[in-house]
């Protein structure tokens, strides 16, 4: 985690022993936080850093300690010069207990043990243990603790309490409230992060119960936070529901593509399937969370009408090899009247690389048509793009009007060949019809539209998660994302595609070349620290 | 270090071979008059005609079962997909309709297969299953004229299995 | 049948429509035939008989589906072999890789031609070829079925035939001396070499009796000549694969493997020709009983083949008992057991005969 407080240098420390273990804490820090600096990690399930504390599950009891006092108000030393110290006689709970000067922790001991035996004993009691047909099997807080801490057997002989199951909170939210354990995560999360307080807990003891207040429902673009945050399987996501477990899935570091926030994301993809996207934590983009509207923004990437081969629309040939000498083609007869249309979806790498292919061939225009839409005062951007920054520090000319700057140059017969990466250019507002009077049109992208539909040359490129490469957000933060497998069928890497256009001893170009001789002829990346980037981003200044 | 062994003496009878011949010879033709009139019991099974009956505990091809009402047992948890160690198992699971008999139950497998061309016959599946729905029975001889058809579905896999009482009644009263 | 035929061939002479080289070249021939089918069939179910028999010795059923009995099972086994693909592997030294088959078979089916199988049949003799030196012919037969076999291992330009040929060679040689010295008492007594005359000469007393150790070495040396087990060496599966026919398939194998079995039946023919009485039947006085008939000569045919089936069934018999000498207990015995006992049978006999003079 990281250490917000610590930054500013005048913060108080306090220095307590953890499992005889000495750790120095910024004051205010909880024991749970003590702890995990200490190198422990003490369960819990209702404490969630960026939540208030909750402190309602019991499973972070721990035992707490203080020095004994002398009547001289001096801490009691033994014989060999420690401290005395005096056990509180009741355990503590860890997350809301604040680490204290001198104080003493003990995480492992008999008492703890016990304690944590009989709060999982208790949270069983209800549960319907129907891991086989549960969604959270495999990464269930209940699971785990139950494993590494429990008893092993219930002596509940009595009947279960039975509670409503699948019952749909939202559009994309399904409870199963027998599962639940009234931690109450989700109800903090929608009251202090979402700000959309809908969820409450409902009747009294163990027939209580999480559910909508009456007339409302769980819509807010953040309600599949909630299935994150919640550590057993009571919240599921309608949308992940029942289609794969979780242990078959390949995780992934990757970024949100779905606007210009960049939100840090874990790609989980089985065999060329993308089942689900995750928020990774990052807390200088997006905490632990991401909006409902880009985590369910990946199904256009399986899509049945990916373009999986190269096509040259005159001979219909469909092979590599011809389609990119067509391509050269093109732009060598074109030369000086080529329009370069690139994307906010390209990233840092590709867009280099068209910057290259731009002078290699003259580019007359170098444009990316904006793409905006309403945003939020939480995640949401309203450019919707994740690279609109890295576009125009590649010296791309951005905006709403790309359009009808494109047309013009068309009318004016400045421009024959138009190069398209992931952009659509009848989108972007020129008309189809001076666009069939083009000599050539490449396309490289990843789904048909207008403009692939037209175009002389279709190149399949891949979507982020096929690829690795970096974006810009729009804090001006680099970030890289990394492949989660191969693009479909004969479908290429967008950066393998512009690394044979240029023609001539053209080799497959390697995604680390690439970037080094970007950063070498990009001031803003310069002296890039290269750990940093790959896990959380590096702020670039220009 | 190398380990001599002394080569036994032999006696003048043993170095003449002629006894140790004689009674091997004496030895094979009492077998072979045994045999030939049939004066002992035969432990050879003529193959396709007899058969050997399978001893309990008898790994054959895995199947799925159901159970006395009828109900398919599987609830598509895949953990015999994750245990499989040829990886031939492959579970695509979906949710129950609503209006289904069993709707408490929420999940089924939509597509149940076993490829036998992968098959160790290990017995994994069966021992990972929560459901006790994945029973390795008795057919062990499985034969087909693609490979296609050794990759047995759901309807197969189910028709092999037939039924078994569930003991543990654990979706009753869901 | 045969009786009908003859019948008819003397018939034939008799009205003057045959000139006697021509009549001699019919009967001639009608006894190769006769001889060849016989031995091809006895080769055919020699081969069945052993698989049975050993299946008998270890409590199995053996062959038992083709038929009844698996009586029909030679047949199964000859149409699969024929029917196979003729493999002529890329590495072998062509010609001789075909020869060697043929070289196998050839000198088992052309020594059964000095051995007399019955008296008389019609008034004619029942040897295909009377000769006076018919042991030589044996000897001189056997030792040409080596090259079969070398030239088998050497051809197949590969490592274990190589080594199964060598072996053959070696084994042979070395053997061919024992039994070559085994039998020199044996013509000492009958005073010929013709082997119709040594049959005579046995019709009061067998020769095994008269000569057992020359007959216990002939014995051991047929064995080996016969590469059967314990001296199976040039095959030897467990160490050379198949041995000197490793690289044959089909019928190329076929006649390897019906050389073998076609040598056990002539050894056998030898072995009761020279030490059990030929085709005498012992203790009865056949003749005077059924007189000089088509009837006698068949009860001595049948009696030759009967005491060449109990031979037959001694070679399966130690085969399936036996385990195989190691290489140098092969030399131990053949060059410094046998030999010397060979050479001792030859002064013995000399010295009895000597001492009736």
């Amino acid at each position: 985690m990281a250490d917000p407080v610590s930054k500013t240098s005048a913060v108080e420390r306090v220095n307590l022993t953890v499992d005889g273990r000495a750790v120095s804490v910024p004051k205010g820090w909880n024991l749970i936080q003590a702890a995990r600096k200490a190198g422990f990690h003490v369960p819990h399930y209702c404490y969630h850093e960026k939540l208030s504390v909750g402190g309602n599950c019991r499973m972070c009891l721990v035992e707490v300690g203080l020095p004994r006092m002398g009547p001289d108000r001096k801490p009691v030393l033994k014989a060999d010069g420690t401290p005395e110290i005096g056990w509180l006689p009741r355990p503590q709970i860890g997350c809301a207990t604040q680490a204290g000067e001198g104080m003493s922790v003990r995480l492992n001991s008999q008492l703890v043990k016990e304690c944590r035996r009989s709060v999982l004993e208790f949270l069983l009691i209800n549960h319907p243990l129907d891991c086989p047909i549960c969604d959270q099997a495999g990464e269930c807080k209940l699971q785990e603790y139950a494993f590494q801490y429990g008893g092993g057997e219930s002596r509940f002989v009595e009947e279960k309490e039975r509670k409503p199951k699948k019952v749909e909170l939202g559009p994309r939210v399904t409870l199963d409230d027998e599962r639940c354990i009234l931690c109450t995560r989700c109800v903090r999360f929608c009251r202090e992060i979402a700000r959309d307080d809908v969820l409450g807990i409902f009747n009294r003891g163990s027939h209580s119960y999480i559910s909508c207040y009456p007339g409302r429902k769980l819509e807010n673009n953040y309600s599949l936070n909630t299935v994150d945050l919640c550590p057993v399987g009571a919240l599921t996501s309608t949308d992940f529901r029942f289609k794969m477990r979780v242990w078959f899935l390949k995780e992934t570091s990757s970024l949100c593509a779905s606007c210009a926030r960049g939100c840090n994301i874990t790609v989980g993809s089985r065999e060329g399937v993308v089942h689900r996207f995750k928020p990774r934590c990052n807390d200088a983009v997006n905490s632990h969370w991401m909006c409902d509207e880009g985590r369910l923004n990946y199904k256009w990437i399986n899509d049945e009408r990916r373009l999986k081969k190269p096509l040259i629309r005159a001979s219909g040939s469909a092979k590599w090899d011809e389609a990119l000498a067509a391509a050269r083609d093109a732009l060598v007869r074109n030369r000086g009247r080529v329009a370069i249309l690139a994307s906010g979806q390209c990233s840092c790498e590709e867009l280099f690389l068209l910057k290259k292919l731009a002078e290699t061939y003259g580019a007359v225009v170098k444009l990316a048509p904006a793409h905006e839409g309403p945003g939020d005062n939480l995640l949401v951007e309203t450019d919707k793009t994740p690279n609109m920054n890295g576009v125009r520090l590649m010296g791309f000319e951005a905006g709403r009007e790309v359009g009808a700057k494109l047309s013009d140059a068309m009318a004016k017969g400045e421009v024959a060949a138009l190069v398209a990466v992931r952009e659509c250019a009848v989108a972007a507002g020129v008309d189809a019809g001076a666009l069939k009077k083009m000599d050539a049109i490449l396309a490289i992208d990843v789904l048909p539209s207008p403009t692939v539909e037209m175009a002389s040359v279709v190149l399949p490129g891949a979507a982020h998660v096929e690829k690795t490469g970096t974006f810009i957000n729009f804090q001006r933060r680099l970030q890289r994302f990394h492949p989660a497998f191969a693009p479909p069928g004969e479908a290429r890497t967008d950066l393998w595609i512009l690394g044979q256009l240029p023609g001539g001893d053209s080799k497959p170009l390697d995604y680390e070349k690439v970037f080094n001789r970007m950063c070498g002829e990009t001031p803003a990346f310069q002296a890039l620290p290269w750990e940093p980037l790959t896990e959380k981003g590096v702020e670039v200044e220009w | 270090m190398a380990i001599i062994t002394p080569r036994p003496q032999l006696t003048l009878a043993e170095r003449l071979y002629l006894p140790a011949i004689v009674s091997g010879m004496w030895l094979t033709i009492r077998h072979f008059f045994v045999n030939l009139l049939g004066l002992k019991k035969k432990f050879t099974l003529e193959y396709p005609d007899e058969k050997c009956p399978p001893p309990p505990g008898c790994r054959g091809a895995p199947t799925l079962v159901r159970d006395e009402d009828g109900r398919e047992k599987c609830v598509a948890c895949q953990l015999c997909e994750f245990v499989c160690p040829p990886r031939a198992i492959r579970v695509t699971p979906e949710a129950l309709p609503p209006g289904s008999r069993h709707a408490k139950i929420e999940k089924r497998p939509a597509a149940f297969e076993i490829n036998m061309l992968r098959c160790i016959y290990c017995g994994f599946c069966q021992e990972v299953c929560p459901e006790e729905a994945i029973f390795l029975r008795e057919k062990t001889i499985l034969t087909g004229a693609s490979r296609r058809e050794l990759v047995h579905d759901k309807q197969r896999l189910l028709a092999l299995g037939g039924s078994r009482p569930d003991s543990v009644k654990k979706w009753k009263d869901k | 049948m045969v009786n009908h035929a003859a019948d008819i061939v003397v018939h034939w002479v008799q009205a003057g429509m045959a000139t006697p080289w021509l009549v001699w070249l019919v009967i001639t021939l009608m006894k190769c035939g006769a001889v060849v089918g016989v031995m091809m069939g006895m080769v055919a179910y020699t081969v069945l008989a052993e698989r049975r028999f050993c299946a008998f010795i270890q409590d199995r059923l053996g062959p038992n589906r083709v038929g009844p009995f698996g009586l029909l099972q030679p047949v199964a086994d000859g149409m699969k072999l024929f029917l196979k693909e003729n493999v002529l592997p890329g590495h072998v030294n062509k010609v001789y890789y075909v020869l060697a088959p043929a070289i196998t078979l050839f000198p088992a089916l052309a020594t059964i031609a000095v051995i007399p199988f019955g008296n008389r049949l019609g008034g004619e003799k029942m040897v295909i070829a009377d000769l006076n030196v018919g042991i030589l012919w044996v000897f001189s037969l056997a030792a040409l079925g080596v090259y079969g076999i070398v030239l088998a291992g050497w051809a197949s330009n590969s490592k274990y035939p190589f080594i199964g040929g060598v072996r053959s060679a070696a084994q042979l040689i070395s053997y061919e001396l024992a039994m070559g010295l085994s039998v020199i008492g044996v013509f000492m007594l009958a005073g010929s070499l013709n082997l119709g005359q040594v049959v005579e000469y046995q019709s009061h007393c067998w020769l095994v009796l008269k000569q057992p150790l020359g007959f216990l070495i002939f014995m051991v040396a047929m064995f080996a000549e016969t590469n059967r087990t314990p001296f199976d060496l040039p095959e030897g599966e467990q160490e050379l694969a198949a041995g000197y026919n490793t690289e044959y398939g089909s019928m190329k194998f076929a006649l390897f493997f019906m050389g073998e079995y076609a040598n056990m039946v002539v050894a056998s023919a030898v072995m009761v020709t020279l030490f059990f009485g030929g085709w005498q039947v012992p203790f009865i006085p056949v003749e005077q009983w059924l007189g000089c008939s088509w009837l006698s000569g068949m009860v001595y045919i049948g009696c030759f083949l009967a005491k060449l089936a109990a031979f037959l069934f001694l070679f399966i018999w130690v085969r399936w008992t036996l385990p195989r000498f190691r290489y140098d207990q092969l030399m131990n015995l053949g060059w410094k057991v046998l030999l010397p006992l060979g050479l001792l049978n030859i002064l013995l006999t000399a010295l009895v005969l000597a001492g009736q003079r």
